[in-house]
C-alpha cells in the first residue's frame, strides 16, 4: 500500500494537526508513514501545504502530479496546490460553492456541533467516509479519540462523525 | 521500546535526552525552535534532569553550553543556519581548543528558502572550522546521528555539527525511543590555560593537532558511506547523495523502476569525506552523479571533473532539491527521455500577513501615515511584514535595523540639507538578540533616529518562546526579568517613551514628539516602546464586547485594504465594497481610525 496526500488550507485552518492525525493513524494500521509541513513565515495566513507518504517512502514531499489524495481545507486553495494532484486523483474540499469537485461544507458540519474550529476534521471525515483514505472511518475515530485533548474530545469526534455522515 | 510519531526536530531532541546531555542552549528560529521545546519536554516526562535556556541569541547559546562541556559534561546546542553567523566567532577557535564532554552543534538549514534571509549551507561551515558534520536524511536517522556526534566529540575532543534541513526538521515519521543513558556525570573543569586561554603562541600547535583529529575522523568506519550497490545493468555508474536529497531520490529511482540498476552511495558525513572512498569513486566509476543540499560540499571534495552536479551546473545551483527538481536531473542523468512537465501555471498562494488585531499593524499604520517620506529599516520577526504596509523599508539580519538607521543618519547629515525621519522598527526579542548594541552604538555616536521597539512579550514567529522582560524561564520556571526601558534609559537615551499602538491618535502624537527630538539641539535616539501582547499567545488580548461593522457610507476606495491589509477586512464583489469577516476580526478597532469616509465604526449595540 502506497499512498501520498496533500493538506493543503490557510494559517490557523488546522492543516498541522489535521497532518499529525493522519500520520498516527497510519502508523496504527501498521503502516510507514512520512510527512512534512509548513512553519514560520509562511504561516501567518499564507496558503500552507503538508504532505503525508504512507508506506514505504524515504523522502516526505510529494511531486506535482503525484499524490493520490488531496484535503482542501480551504476552496481557494485548490488552485494554488490543486496540480499536486495525479490525474485522476481524488480532491476533498471543504467548500459550499458550485465546485467541479467533490466537496462538502466542512466549516458549517463543524459549526452544527458547536466546535467551528473541528471543520478540518470534518473533512476528513467525509474524505474516510467516501472510502478514498488508506483506511477506513474507524481507524480515524480511533486516532482522534487517543490524539484529541479531553476537552475538545466529544466535539472533535462529532465533527468528524458529522463528515462521514455526509459522505453517505 | 516503542515507536512514536515524531517531527524531526522532536527526534533530535529526544535523542539530546536519551543520550544523557545535562546542557542545552538555543535561539529560536524557523527551521530549528521545536528542538530546545522538545529537550524540555523530553526532558519533563522521562525525568532526565537537564538545564535548558533560551539564550538571548545564538552567540551566547554556544558559550554557554561549551562551557558546560568544558567540565566533561555532554552539551546541546541548536540554532538555524543564520545563527551560527551570529554564533561563528565561539564556533570557529572551539574547533581548535576542542571540547571535553561530547558537545553537539544543531544547525538546521533552510534549502528553498522558507524562512529565512539566505539558503547558506552550514555543512561548508563545518567544514571552513574543520570539524565533522553529519547530514541526517529522516528524523529517524536525526535522532540516530545525535548519539554518533556525542560519541565521536568525546573520542575526538571536537564539537561535532549535526546539519538536518527543513524537510527533515518538519518531517514526521515513527520514530524507536529508548529511556535516557543514566550516566551521572559531576562538574569537573580542569584548568589548562595553554588551552583554554590559548594565546596565538599556543594556536598554531592546536591547529595542528585540529588537522590531526581531522584526518583520524575521515578513516573513522562511522563516517563511512553507505553502500547501496546496483544490480550491474547500469556499469561504471553511480549516485552519490546525501541528506534528505538522498530520500527523495529514492523516491524518483522507485517511481521509475530504476531503483536496483544503479550503484547508490549515501554520505551521512560529507565532511571530512573519507580518503578511501573519493579513490573508489574516482577510479570505480565513469558517470557520477552527485546530489546534496545546498551547496556542492561533497562534490568539491570528491573534485572530480566527471561529475554531474553543481559545478558543473548540471543540478541547478540554487533552491530546493524537490521531487519535481530531481526527477529531471536524475532523468537526465540516467539518459531517460523527459517526460511532460506538469501542466498549469502555478499561482501564487495568498501572501503571508499580520494577524487580524496585530498590535504590530497598528504601530505600523501610524509610522508611514505620520512620515510619508521616512525611511524605516526593518527588522527580523514577524513585523518584517510590515513590509507589505509601506513601514518597513530594509530587513538584513537580527538587529541590522537600528544600525542601519544610524547609518542612514550619518550619511543624509553629512550632506547638510535636512535629514529624512528614520524610523527603525524592531521586535523584543530580536531587541535583547542583537540589538542593545546596535542601540548603544546609535546613542553614543549621536544618531538622529527614532527606535520603536515592537514589543509583544514574546517570540512569535517561532512558536512563543519567552523573551527576557518575560521573566521565565525555557522550562516555564520564574527567571529574573529583564526591562526593555531600564535598558534604553541606561544607554543615555533621554527620550524614552511607553505607548499602546492601538490609540492611533496617542501614538502618532507621540511619533510626531520622538521626530522633534531628534531634530532638536541636544537630540539623539529617540526610543518608543510599544507595547501589545501577540493575539495568538494565550496570554494575548482579551476580544472586546462590541463588534466592529461597516456602515453604507463605504465607497468601496479600498484605502483600508491597501493601507492596512488586516485580513478581517474584505472585499465583496457583489457589493463593490468592503466587509467585516467576524470570525477573523479581534475587535482591536484600529480600522476605525483608516477609513476616510468613517464607514468603519464601533457597533455599541451589538452582541459579541
Amino acid at each position: 500500500m502506497k499512498q501520498r496526500i496533500v493538506i493543503s488550507g490557510r494559517g490557523g485552518q488546522g492543516v498541522l494537526t489535521l497532518t499529525q492525525l493522519v500520520a498516527e493513524a497510519a502508523v496504527a494500521a501498521g503502516h510507514e508513514v512520512i510527512t512534512t509541513e509548513t512553519h514560520g513565515m509562511a504561516q501567518r495566513g499564507g496558503a500552507v501545504l503538508s504532505t503525508v507518504k504512507v508506506g514505504s517512502f524515504h523522502g516526505p514531499l510529494v511531486g506535482p502530479g503525484d499524490a493520490e489524495i488531496g484535503l482542501f481545507l480551504h476552496a481557494d486553495n485548490l488552485p494554488v496546490h490543486g496540480h499536486y494532484l495525479r490525474p485522476g486523483g481524488a480532491a476533498v474540499v471543504n467548500g459550499s460553492g458550485p465546485l467541479k469537485v467533490d466537496s462538502v461544507d466542512a466549516d458549517r458540519l463543524a459549526a452544527g456541533v458547536g466546535q467551528p474550529r473541528a471543520a478540518n476534521l470534518a473533512l476528513l471525515g467525509y474524505a474516510a467516509g467516501k472510502g478514498v483514505l488508506f483506511a477506513g472511518p474507524d481507524l480515524f475515530e480511533e486516532t482522534i479519540r487517543k490524539t484529541a485533548p479531553a476537552k475538545y474530545r466529544d466535539q472533535n469526534i462529532a465533527a468528524f462523525r458529522a463528515g462521514v455522515e455526509a459522505s453517505r | 521500546m516503542t515507536r512514536h510519531v515524531l517531527m524531526g526536530n522532536e527526534a533530535i531532541g529526544r535523542g539530546i535526552v536519551e543520550c544523557g546531555c545535562s546542557v542545552a542552549a538555543s535561539y529560536p528560529g524557523t527551521p530549528a525552535s521545536e528542538i530546545l521545546e522538545a529537550v524540555v519536554a523530553f526532558s519533563r516526562e522521562t525525568g532526565h534532569k537537564i538545564y535548558t535556556e533560551w539564550s538571548v541569541n545564538e552567540k551566547v547559546a554556544y558559550e554557554v553550553a561549551l562551557a558546560a562541556s568544558y567540565t566533561g559534561k555532554r552539551a546541546a546546542v541548536a540554532m538555524k543556519q543564520v545563527g551560527l553567523n551570529v554564533a561563528s566567532d565561539p564556533f570557529m577557535r572551539s574547533a581548535y581548543l576542542g571540547v571535553k564532554g561530547g558537545l553537539l552543534l544543531v544547525s538546521a538549514d533552510d534549502p528553498g528558502p522558507h524562512s529565512s534571509q539566505t539558503e547558506q549551507d552550514s555543512r561548508f561551515f563545518a567544514m571552513f572550522a574543520k570539524i565533522p558534520v553529519l547530514d541526517p536524511s529522516s528524523p529517524r536517522e536525526a535522532k540516530e546521528m545525535v548519539g554518533l556526534a556525542f560519541e565521536l566529540s568525546e573520542a575526538y575532543e571536537i564539537p561535532v555539527m549535526l546539519r538536518p534541513t527543513t524537510r527533515v526538521c518538519h518531517a514526521r515519521q515513527a520514530v524507536p525511543l529508548l529511556a535516557p543513558a543514566q550516566e551521572k556525570r559531576t562538574a569537573h573543569f580542569e584548568k589548562n590555560p595553554k588551552r583554554w586561554c590559548a594565546t596565538p603562541g599556543f594556536v598554531l600547535g592546536l591547529h595542528r593537532d585540529l588537522t590531526a583529529k581531522i584526518e583520524r575522523l575521515a578513516a573513522d568506519p562511522r563516517l563511512a558511506p553507505a553502500f547501496f550497490p546496483g544490480d550491474g545493468t547500469r556499469p561504471r555508474t553511480c549516485i552519490v547523495a546525501s541528506g534528505v536529497a538522498f530520500a527523495h531520490t529514492w523516491d524518483v529511482l522507485d517511481d521509475l523502476g530504476l531503483a536496483g540498476t544503479v550503484d547508490r552511495f549515501q554520505v551521512r558525513a560529507p565532511y571530512p569525506l573519507p580518503k578511501e572512498f573519493i579513490e573508489r569513486i574516482h577510479a570505480s566509476y565513469e558517470l557520477i552523479l552527485v546530489v546534496e543540499e545546498t551547496y556542492p560540499v561533497i562534490e568539491m571534495q570528491l573534485a572530480d571533473r566527471r561529475i554531474a552536479g553543481r559545478v558543473s551546473k548540471f543540478v541547478p545551483n540554487e533552491g530546493e532539491l524537490t521531487p519535481e527538481v530531481l526527477r529531471a536531473v536524475v532523468g537526465k542523468f540516467l539518459g531517460l527521455s523527459a517526460s511532460a512537465a506538469i501542466a498549469g501555471a502555478r499561482p501564487v498562494g495568498t501572501r503571508p500577513t499580520l494577524c487580524a488585531g496585530c498590535g504590530h499593524r497598528a504601530a505600523y499604520y501610524a509610522i508611514s501615515q505620520t512620515f510619508p517620506r521616512g525611511i524605516f529599516p526593518g527588522d527580523i520577526g514577524c513585523y518584517t511584514l510590515g513590509m507589505n504596509l509601506g513601514a518597513v523599508d530594509t530587513v538584513h539580519c537580527m538587529g541590522a535595523g537600528i544600525s542601519q538607521a544610524a547609518g542612514f543618519y550619518h550619511a543624509y547629515a553629512q550632506d547638510g540639507a535636512e535629514f529624512p525621519t528614520i524610523v527603525a522598527t524592531i521586535g523584543d526579542s530580536t531587541f535583547f538578540h542583537s540589538g542593545i548594541p546596535a542601540l548603544v552604538n546609535a546613542a553614543f555616536q549621536k544618531a538622529r533616529i527614532i527606535v520603536v521597539i515592537l514589543d509583544n512579550s514574546t517570540t512569535a514567529m517561532t512558536g512563543h518562546q519567552p523573551t527576557p522582560q518575560l521573566g521565565v524561564t525555557a522550562s516555564g520556571e520564574p527567571g529574573r526579568s529583564v526591562s526593555i526601558r531600564d535598558l534604553a534609559l541606561a544607554s543615555g537615551i533621554a527620550f524614552v517613551k511607553e505607548a499602546d499602538a492601538y490609540d492611533v491618535e496617542k501614538f502618532t502624537a507621540l511619533l510626531k514628539d520622538a521626530d522633534r527630538h531628534c531634530r532638536s539641539a541636544d537630540g539623539g535616539v529617540a526610543v518608543i516602546i510599544a507595547s501589545s501582547p501577540c493575539v495568538l499567545a494565550e496570554t494575548g488580548p482579551a476580544r472586546a464586547p462590541q463588534a466592529v461593522r461597516i456602515t453604507e457610507e463605504c465607497t468601496g476606495c479600498r484605502e483600508c485594504l491597501d493601507m492596512f491589509e488586516c485580513p478581517a477586512l474584505v472585499w465583496d464583489d457583489d457589493t463593490g465594497k468592503v466587509g467585516i469577516r467576524q470570525a477573523a476580526c479581534s475587535r482591536c478597532d484600529v480600522c476605525v481610525s483608516v477609513c476616510p469616509t468613517l464607514a468603519i465604526v464601533v457597533d455599541e449595540g451589538a452582541p459579541a
